[in-house]
């Protein structure tokens, strides 16, 4: 590119894919990780001094229960993306409806929720679902966890609702044309034509919505689900010591960057991939 | 009132379309196209070639006049769409092949979910016309991996699947590659000679003179006049035509 080569002090024209932007380079992991070492180190100087058991050997102590935690942070994660998904795509579809109230009606939907503190989502759901619903004679209970996953898949369904409206507008008209031309209804069109490009257009926001949603998941702490957030907090509490706080919430930061970054990484990808064409 | 087969297949009366924001593109067309007739349409940019022709297939309503095609009011609240589409044939300029699918799925896609037919014989009738636009063993190729010139051969071919009366050609080389362009015009002169009727916007003024039984100018929303080719080119009337041949030719 010789638009590129310059001697001159002049402001290059910024080129996208030139360089990796930061976020997506290992340094984060390598500096969680060197921030893990020192501060178990820091931490096993204090614990020697005091005749105590080792950071590294009372973290291994609790690992099972944090991974129990950890898995619940996964199954909430899960179960938000499902929901969220399974809603959020009919109702982005009702955003480009022919109809005016539905696309209106939906377009307050997505936007109320899209817009809406995840954190006061979780709170109304925790307080205005029952802990129990009945459908005749068979009692569903609705545990914390299972209520603040439905909070948590609201903004999610909201967001996908977006992805699906854009992604939509996204491709040419000459497509909608095209298929008009060869005497295809609306409906054909975009079950055949205009939605099978968009999953295309999709797949990397929707992954990197997940990632999202995953680091989001600790925040049913607050209300009360037993997720690694919570446990941490718990395991500290008994452990009553203080040389642990540091290394205890970097190590539950390890577990979250460890199961987002190749996520990051594959979305990354995907792009990469999908721009060719 | 049945449409016969000696009056006009597409018929224009003082056909008026402003667009959004005040533009006035169409200030009363009039044209009739008889079955079989070659028309080519030239003139210069924004003088309203492209909307005509998207007005024949209702892709854009039209404000007043009237659009008969085989007898059938185009505007018409009532008008069925995609029974007039199945009549009335378009190829565009950025040839719109669906990326997704191969050149065969693009001619199938149509007669198998809109005409119903059978997906063999569906295949057989797609695969007749790509070897018809000279594309044998492209039939498996992505879009992406045809060069523009073939995907708008692939493109007819797919307008053509759905077996119109009358084919509507927007501008259709003026994407290409110029060493692309000679297939093409090469495919829609070989459907002309097979006595389909072409409307055919262009600016390939040897292609005109070549295919066309009767040329149009418009200019500012109207026809300003029409001849055949020969005429047309060599003793154009109106002052406008004059001028724009001379910049051009």
């Amino acid at each position: 590119m010789i638009a590129n080569r310059s001697d001159m002090a002049v402001l290059k024209p910024f080129r996208i894919g030139a360089a990796e932007p930061w976020h997506f380079t290992i340094w984060p992991g390598v500096a969680l990780i060197a921030a893990l070492i020192v501060a178990v180190g820091i931490g096993e100087a204090h614990a020697a001094a005091a005749e105590r058991p080792g950071i590294v050997a009372t973290i291994l102590k609790w690992t099972p229960l944090l991974a129990q935690g950890f898995a619940l942070n996964i199954a909430m994660s899960f179960l938000a993306m499902a929901i969220g998904t399974a809603v959020g795509v009919p109702l982005g579809l009702a955003q480009i409806s022919l109809l005016p109230p539905v696309r209106g009606g939906s377009w307050f939907v997505t936007q109320f929720f899209r817009n809406s503190p995840w954190l006061v989502l979780l709170f109304y759901c925790m307080l205005l679902l029952p802990f129990e619903v009945r459908v005749g004679d068979v009692v569903i209970p609705l545990p914390g966890w299972l209520k603040s996953t439905i909070g948590l898949s609201l903004p999610v369904m909201a967001n996908v609702s977006e992805l699906v409206r854009g992604a939509v507008r996204s491709i040419p008209f000459g497509q909608w044309e095209a298929a008009e031309s060869v005497a295809m209804s609306r409906a054909q069109t975009l079950r055949m034509v205009i939605l099978p490009q968009c999953i295309k257009r999709m797949t990397p926001p929707w992954m990197n919505l997940y990632a999202i949603l995953t680091v989001a998941t600790p925040l049913t702490s607050v209300v009360g689900v037993s997720e690694a957030m919570t446990l941490t907090g718990d395991i500290l509490s008994s452990e009553a010591r203080t040389e642990l706080l540091v290394p205890m919430y970097l190590y539950l930061l390890l577990w979250f960057f460890l199961y987002c970054y190749p996520i990051a990484r594959a979305t990354l990808a995907l792009e990469k991939r999908f721009q060719v064409r | 009132m049945a449409w016969s087969r000696d009056q006009p297949l597409v018929r224009l009366r003082d056909v008026h379309k402003t667009f959004g924001g005040g533009v006035e593109v169409l200030k009363g067309v009039s044209m009739d196209v008889k079955k079989g007739e070659v028309i080519c349409i030239i003139g210069p940019s924004g003088s309203g070639k492209s909307t005509l022709l998207r007005c024949i297939n209702a892709l854009v309503p039209i404000d007043k006049g009237s659009i008969l095609v085989e007898g059938q009011e185009v505007n018409d609240p009532k008008l069925d769409k995609l029974a007039l589409r199945r009549k009335v044939g378009m190829v565009f300029q950025q040839y719109n092949l669906f990326p997704h699918k191969t050149a065969l799925e693009n001619v199938m896609m149509a007669p198998v979910h809109v005409l119903k037919r059978d997906r063999k014989e569906a295949e057989a009738q797609a695969l007749a016309l790509i070897a018809r636009v000279r594309l044998q063993g492209k039939e498996a190729a992505y879009p992406g991996e045809l060069s523009g010139g073939q995907q708008q051969r692939i493109a007819i071919a797919r307008s053509l699947a759905m077996n119109p009366d009358v084919m509507l050609f927007d501008e259709v080389t003026a994407a290409l590659d110029p060493e692309t362009v000679k297939g093409v015009l090469v495919t829609i002169r070989e459907l002309a000679e097979d006595g389909m009727t072409c409307m055919i916007v262009t600016h390939e003024m040897g292609f005109a003179r070549e295919v066309a039984h009767q040329v149009y100018f418009t200019d500012g929303g109207l026809l300003v006049e029409h001849a055949p080719p020969k005429q047309f080119f060599a003793n154009p009337r109106d002052r406008r035509t004059r001028q724009f041949l001379d910049q051009i030719l």
